[in-house]
């Protein structure tokens, strides 16, 4: 049985919601909708029902009440022993939600020796600052750092929780979800405030960016998001603001079941996330040392070089460096595409890059479709001559 | 030693798009595949059992239909498989789908070793992974590239993690969820053998009345999240800006000034 009703008196047999339906879940028998059990109970059938026959019973739990829950938090991600860019991102977006909500914007900092990452985060808008600094946490690792938000939020029960969508903190945030039983969504694109009933309102793309999903967590809290980086604006820094740090002592975590063994940064033009520039190779760039064309322009802007799959898997550069469904999502200022055709996988990491610059043989690739300037030519004559050109630039400023 | 890795169902296109004018989802038929990062985890599997004894069981929740996918899998080389099918699970968001896999995982008591990809080409959350590792209590090592040691003896797993910022080296205690990267390895294809085998396969189908989950932590009423609205996103407004000249030169020069105007470089 199926979790969708349909009101059989209602049903003018119009066929939309069959149309509406991904999964195949609804066929017309004798002129009016039937549901079988593909139906996952996703609701985009609703929407499209123009004599409102379809509905699905909401659920019956109500055993956490939203009422005591109050604050938004944001857990303040460290990379290359700073604060991850997405951190101070959340916090920006987290003081609107933590307004419109009259409520206060807690920074969470967990580590060691991060005093200065807490003060930071204090002046970047954090009403308050709780502060977890122990030697046990000089490296991340999901486990401690889970039991440790537990402890807090068990504690304190905010409302909202946001965490960055990286590797470390979809981890995080998937871990600690799970313990408190409390809806989570995935790389948050908008995140606002209901008016009506003070829920935290979170869209999503799916399906590799071609749909776009709202989701509530009606009941359960904290409402937890991961976040994704480069939405959002970083909360500015308030110099004169006297951040307010709360001390938490680490609480025990007992027996690991994990140890981290080494870490080695990446050299920075593999660095996709953070990077404001990404000079990225496709199939056409023909070779390994085809790259090396596309790592100067990189190496002159001061961005990283990325790649599509078919590069990736031609063996010319690392995995490392893929942008795409199957790589890294990337939201650059700049994305110069070369050589690359654009197919959608790879449209799906790329494409809300502020300004994207195609350079492609093939004026039909599907790459220009979404670039904002575009070059039919030669990238092996089109990429030396702008590193040339932008070498000339950067002599004159000098 | 005892492999579970996760599989699940998905629609086999990227390219699903929403028609703003009909509000309707534009499909090119229902047909599915095993999500592709799955294949990863499925070839993960496959090498730590060759390396080192045991069995491989695929594992997936959705309709009955999902039986071909675990076929699939068993084409690939799993030794069997395990369908969750159940009106009671219809509508579960990420933490009761965790909930609902962890219990199964449980009843078959004895598993060393979780494998799944690194997130579902539909929803794209990578929570599930995590999610039943906390629901199991097992250490979770996620987004692996490598796969350095595995102990058994010692009950000990020493894997690559690829991160934003650098590569991780982690030991992690059996038994323990991991989920792959595509980095990891390159998925085998299936031999006839093997499809002869999954052919044969009975894949017995469990609902919560078998796997012991409490039916009121699954299903819709279970999840904690719902979805309200399903939308297509707004294209990008304007057109490309063709930048043509005589020669190379010309055109790097044209578009460096363009780039400029944008204050980009």
């Amino acid at each position: 049985m199926a979790r969708l009703k349909i009101d059989r008196e209602l049903c003018i047999g119009c066929g939309a919601c069959v149309d509406a339906c991904l999964y195949g879940a609804l066929a017309l028998v004798d002129g009016l909708a039937v549901v079988n059990d593909l139906c996952v109970a996703c609701s985009a059938c609703l929407d499209v029902c123009p004599v409102v026959a379809l509905s699905l019973p909401a659920a019956q739990d109500a055993s956490l009440s939203a009422d005591t829950a109050s604050g938004v938090w944001v857990w303040i991600e460290t990379q290359h022993g700073g604060a991850a860019e997405v951190s101070w991102e959340m916090l920006g977006k987290g003081r609107e939600l933590a307004d419109a909500r009259r409520v206060e914007l807690v920074a969470c900092v967990l580590g060691s020796r991060c005093q200065d990452l807490a003060l930071s985060a204090g002046r970047r808008g954090a009403d308050r600052v709780l502060l977890v600094d122990d030697p046990a946490l000089a490296a991340f690792q999901t486990d401690v750092y889970a039991r440790v938000l537990l402890t807090l939020v068990t504690a304190q029960r905010p409302e909202i929780m946001l965490f960055g969508a990286t590797t470390r903190g979809r981890d995080l945030a998937g871990s600690l979800a799970a313990d408190l039983r409390t809806g989570l969504t995935a790389d948050c694109t908008e995140l606002s405030i209901d008016p009506e009933n003070g829920c935290l309102v979170q869209t999503r793309p799916a399906y590799g960016g071609n749909i776009m999903a709202t989701i509530v967590t009606p009941t359960r809290r904290p409402q937890m998001a991961t976040v994704r980086p480069r939405v959002f604006e970083p909360a500015p820094v308030q110099g004169d603001r006297v951040p307010t740090i709360e001390r938490v002592a680490m609480p025990p975590v007992g027996e690991l079941a994990t140890e981290v063994l080494a870490f080695v940064p990446s050299r920075s033009d593999e660095n996709l996330g953070q990077a404001r520039v990404i000079v990225a190779g496709g199939k056409g760039v023909g070779s390994a040392e085809g790259f090396t064309l596309l790592a100067e322009l990189a190496a002159l802007l001061g961005g990283a070089v990325g790649a599509s799959r078919a590069a990736v898997d031609a063996g010319w550069v690392s995995y490392a460096h893929q942008v795409g469904q199957t790589g890294r999502t990337v939201r650059p200022e700049l994305y110069i595409a070369c050589g690359i055709s654009g197919a959608i996988q790879h449209r799906a990491g790329m494409s809300t890059s502020r300004v994207i610059v195609a350079i492609n043989s093939d004026s039909t690739a599907p790459i220009f479709d979404i670039a904002h300037f575009g070059v039919v030519g030669d990238l092996f004559q089109i990429v030396p001559a702008l590193s040339a050109a932008l070498r000339q630039q950067l002599g004159d400023q000098q | 030693m005892r492999i579970v890795v996760m599989c699940k169902s998905v629609p086999d296109t990227m390219d699903v798009r929403f028609d703003p004018q009909t509000k309707t989802m534009v499909r090119a038929g229902v047909a599915t595949t095993i999500n592709p990062f799955d294949l990863f985890a499925i070839e993960a599997a496959l090498r730590l059992r060759e390396q080192h004894g045991g069995t491989v069981t695929a594992m997936t929740m959705g309709p009955s239909a999902a039986q071909r996918e675990l076929q699939d899998a068993i084409a690939m080389g799993c030794d069997d498989a395990v369908l969750l099918s159940s009106p009671a699970y219809a509508g579960s968001d990420t933490w009761a789908t965790a909930y609902a896999l962890a219990c199964a995982v449980r009843y078959m008591g004895e598993v060393d070793l979780i494998v799944c990809g690194r997130q579902a080409q539909d929803g794209d959350t990578g929570q599930v992974g995590p999610g039943i590792a906390r629901q199991l209590g097992w250490p979770q090592v996620t987004y692996v590239s490598r796969v350095c040691e595995l102990d058994l003896m010692a009950r000990r797993i020493v894997v690559e993690r690829l991160l934003e910022d650098g590569r991780q080296t982690l030991a992690a205690q059996l038994p323990a969820v991991m989920t792959v990267l595509k980095d990891a390895n390159l998925p085998r294809t299936a031999t006839l053998r093997g499809m002869r085998r999954a052919h044969r396969a009975v894949v017995p189908t469990w609902g919560p009345e078998i796997t012991g989950a409490d039916p009121r932590l699954v299903g819709l009423d279970g999840s904690p999240t719902r979805v309200v609205r399903v939308f297509s996103p707004t294209a990008r407004q304007g057109q490309v800006q063709w930048i043509t000249a005589a020669t190379p030169q010309k055109v790097a020069e044209g578009l460096l000034a363009a780039l400029t105007a944008e204050q980009l470089v």
